[in-house]
């Protein structure tokens, strides 16, 4: 006993002599890498595309520090010599590489931005939406102890295995009006059922809507599916001694409890929704005109197709804002606040 | 024993061989029927000459292609040789250094003697130096026009842009579409100017795409043809294909009426088996103005480490331009050769036009060699808007295609 005692006050008598910085080193200088990839890769290259959007970069990104003359103004001053006057020229010299705001201004002065802007709205408050609902609902009746449960959470999880390229080509044959569903339908003798989303410049969005679901909602429905059933079996016992209805369980009891579950999948569904692009290429490449664009197409085509770098950072940095604006109030509250308890 | 004899004199022969033949990768976008036999011939004859062509072809058009080309040849993964518009898509990688000066081949072969027209060799020259080999010239001012459909629908062949438009509705009364249009951005930038210089002339044209004169641009002579290519987008409303050669293929199989192509779509008419004069007919401007642009396609060849790979570099470069390759090339290819001295008198009706405009200097430059990629990539964005969007008036497009060029570089 006082044996132990006393090598436990020494031992916190040598921490109290370590300056704070030195104590774990082990673990710290293991951490430097990871360090090191956070500051350079993360935020070293997110400030560098910040800084390089308010340069005239094209294909390559242009010197920072280049500069040419702004005024030169003569001064006139005697020469020491014989007296009379002279001139020299002061020259004021002002930054070439960058030009302010101008790539902001050009941004939202494009109507193809607008449009994507808007697409991403719609497309992302739908996902969400139907995202956690559909995939709540399929947990919920997966959890309802059938028969073959493995065998349809294996179906409905597996287009998540497919890459986006492959879904976005099977939906677009599927909505394809000459082969897809409008075809099947009309075969069997409806003339004039139409259907065909992809080539309606108002519904073209929904119909990348469909297949995103498609891709999606598996991977939603599995963490619900694994959040249901880490609940108590006792709750439920509780519920039917005190006679109530499944579904208010669920609505009522379940879903609050799961509230660590569906922070994840909304993180997980938010981070697709904004990167949403080979989906798109695939279905419509941003057709019929440019009806279905998305930010990240309008970030690829500026940066490498048309060789306009600073475009392409002046949009990609406005959908970092845009996100951050959204997520670290967020995060701030869901995550900072249970720290401070 | 034996085995290990017969395998030691097998990697000798193969060391051998690899000493005086080197191997070359060469990209390009050329994956359509007609595009592909018409690369082969290259790679036969580079082949022939006893180095060895690995075919780097990447699907897409040159929008796909291009940015993963130039992504390449960035990233320190250069390749031997690769496919480019000429014009100002290389004009940085040759400003930062990482295209190789072929100045030399050119200088021993005499090609500012035999290329004709002297500005695509001009395109490939940056203060003096020469950097890459013009291969073709396309032109985009051709409308392609199917026998059959005028048949089918009881109308006489067009002969100029007007009848075309006065044709339209026996045509869509007979179930065709008058014409055909692919959805992608470059096609319906494309068609425009066309129909552009058709109308308008080649003197706005020029007024525009290379004095950058915003108000011509906003101008009652673009106005007319703004009103022409909503007219021809009513036209295309029923045409649902994405592809350029998929729109060809409905004037191959009779569906539509004509499409407003380059004469790359020539290329399919041959693969097809169809002939100029009989199945098919071209109209070079549209009937209206015979002009054509001579743009087209160059090769370029990033800058490697290795010496013998180099010389292969040259030896690709002097080969492109030779006589027979360009015979052999530009004949599978339905492009224009660079040179005027061979003799194509293979070549079928629709290239004859082409020569007979080329040979008495009716020509423009191609809207890549005047704009830059950036400018043309905004005309891009407004033009599939407009071709796809009947509630777009002309006025809106031309008011907004004037502020582009107004700002363009």
């Amino acid at each position: 006993m006082t044996v132990a005692d006393t090598g436990t006050a020494s031992a916190t008598r040598v921490h109290r002599r370590r300056p704070r910085i030195l104590r774990n080193l082990a673990s710290k200088t293991a951490s430097i890498p990871m360090v090191a990839t956070v500051l350079v890769i993360f935020i070293g290259c997110t400030l560098w595309t910040v800084i390089y959007s308010f340069t005239k970069s094209r294909l390559l990104p242009v010197p920072l520090f280049e500069t040419m003359p702004l005024f030169s103004i003569p001064v006139p001053h005697l020469l020491a010599s014989d007296g009379s006057w002279d001139f020299t020229l002061i020259t004021g010299l002002k930054s070439s590489s960058f030009v302010g705001t101008d790539q902001y201004d050009r941004l939202w002065g494009t109507r193809r931005w607008i449009v994507s802007i808007g697409n991403l709205g719609i497309y992302g408050l739908c996902s969400m939406t139907f995202s956690l609902v559909i995939g709540f609902t399929l947990a919920a009746l997966l959890d309802r102890k059938i028969r073959f449960e493995n065998a349809f959470r294996t179906i409905i999880l597996y287009p998540f295995a497919l890459s986006f390229i492959v879904t976005g080509l099977v939906w677009q044959w599927i909505l394809n009006p000459n082969f897809g569903i409008q075809k099947v339908v009309r075969d069997l003798g409806f003339e004039n059922f139409v259907f065909d989303p992809l080539y309606n410049d108002k519904y073209v969005v929904y119909g990348i809507l469909i297949a995103g679901l498609w891709q999606g909602t598996g991977l939603v429905m599995c963490l619900m599916l694994a959040g249901i059933r880490g609940i108590d079996e006792d709750i439920w016992k509780a519920s039917r001694v005190e006679g109530i209805p499944v579904w208010k369980t669920y609505v009522m009891i379940v879903i609050p409890m799961m509230r660590p579950v569906f922070v994840t999948s909304v993180v997980i569904i938010g981070a697709g929704i904004v990167k949403v692009y080979d989906l798109v290429v695939a279905q419509t490449s941003g057709g019929p005109g440019i009806s279905s664009q998305m930010p990240a197409l309008y970030v690829m085509d500026k940066m490498f197709k048309d060789q306009n770098l600073a475009q392409g950072f002046a949009a990609s940095t406005v959908m970092l804002m845009t996100v951050a604006i959204i997520l670290i109030p967020w995060a701030y509250f869901e995550f900072g606040r249970k720290k401070n308890v | 024993m034996k085995l290990t004899t017969k395998l030691l004199a097998a990697t000798a022969l193969v060391g051998a061989s690899a000493a005086s033949a080197t191997e070359l990768e060469v990209t390009h976008w050329w994956t359509s029927g007609g595009e592909a036999a018409a690369v082969a011939k290259l790679a036969e004859a580079f082949n022939a000459s006893g180095d060895t062509w690995i075919d780097g072809a990447i699907a897409g058009s040159g929008g796909t292609a291009r940015p993963i080309i130039i992504s390449r040849i960035l990233g320190g993964d250069p390749m031997g040789a690769t496919q480019l518009n000429h014009g100002r898509q290389a004009e940085e990688l040759i400003e930062a250094g990482l295209l190789l000066d072929i100045t030399d081949v050119a200088e021993a072969q005499g090609w500012r003697d035999i290329i004709n027209p002297i500005s695509l060799l001009d395109s490939c020259t940056v203060d003096g130096r020469v950097y890459c080999a013009p291969v073709n010239i396309h032109s985009w001012q051709w409308i392609w026009l199917s026998h059959k459909a005028y048949a089918d629908a009881g109308v006489a062949m067009p002969t100029n842009w007007d009848e075309f438009v006065a044709s339209a509705p026996a045509l869509e009364a007979a179930g065709k579409i008058p014409l055909a249009m692919g959805q992608q951005p470059w096609q319906s930038s494309g068609a425009f100017g066309v129909i552009a210089v058709a109308i308008a002339g080649p003197d706005v044209w020029k007024a525009i795409n290379i004095d950058k004169n915003a108000e011509v641009a906003a101008g009652p002579e673009m106005a007319k043809v703004f009103e022409a290519a909503a007219n021809a987008r009513a036209m295309a409303a029923n045409s649902n294909v994405q592809d350029w050669n998929q729109a060809t293929n409905l004037v191959i199989t009779g569906q539509a009426g004509g499409q407003i192509m380059g004469d790359w779509a020539q290329g399919e008419f041959q693969v097809a088996g169809q002939v100029a004069g009989v199945d098919y007919e071209c109209l070079p401007g549209l009937g209206v103005n015979e002009i054509i642009s001579t743009g087209g396609d160059a090769f370029y060849f990033p800058v490697q480490s290795d010496p013998e790979v180099e010389a292969a570099q040259k030896r690709l470069a002097a080969l492109l331009v030779s006589p027979e390759v360009q015979v052999s090339f530009n004949l599978a290819k339905g492009s224009l050769p660079i040179r005027g001295d061979i003799d194509m008198s293979a070549a079928n009706d629709c290239m004859r036009k082409g020569l007979a405009i080329l040979a008495g200097g009716n020509i423009l430059p191609d809207g890549n060699q005047t704009l830059s990629p950036d400018t043309s990539g905004q005309i891009e964005d407004l033009m599939v808007e407009f071709w796809n969007d009947p509630n777009m008036s002309a006025a809106d497009a031309q008011a907004q295609y004037a502020e582009i060029i107004a700002n363009a570089d």
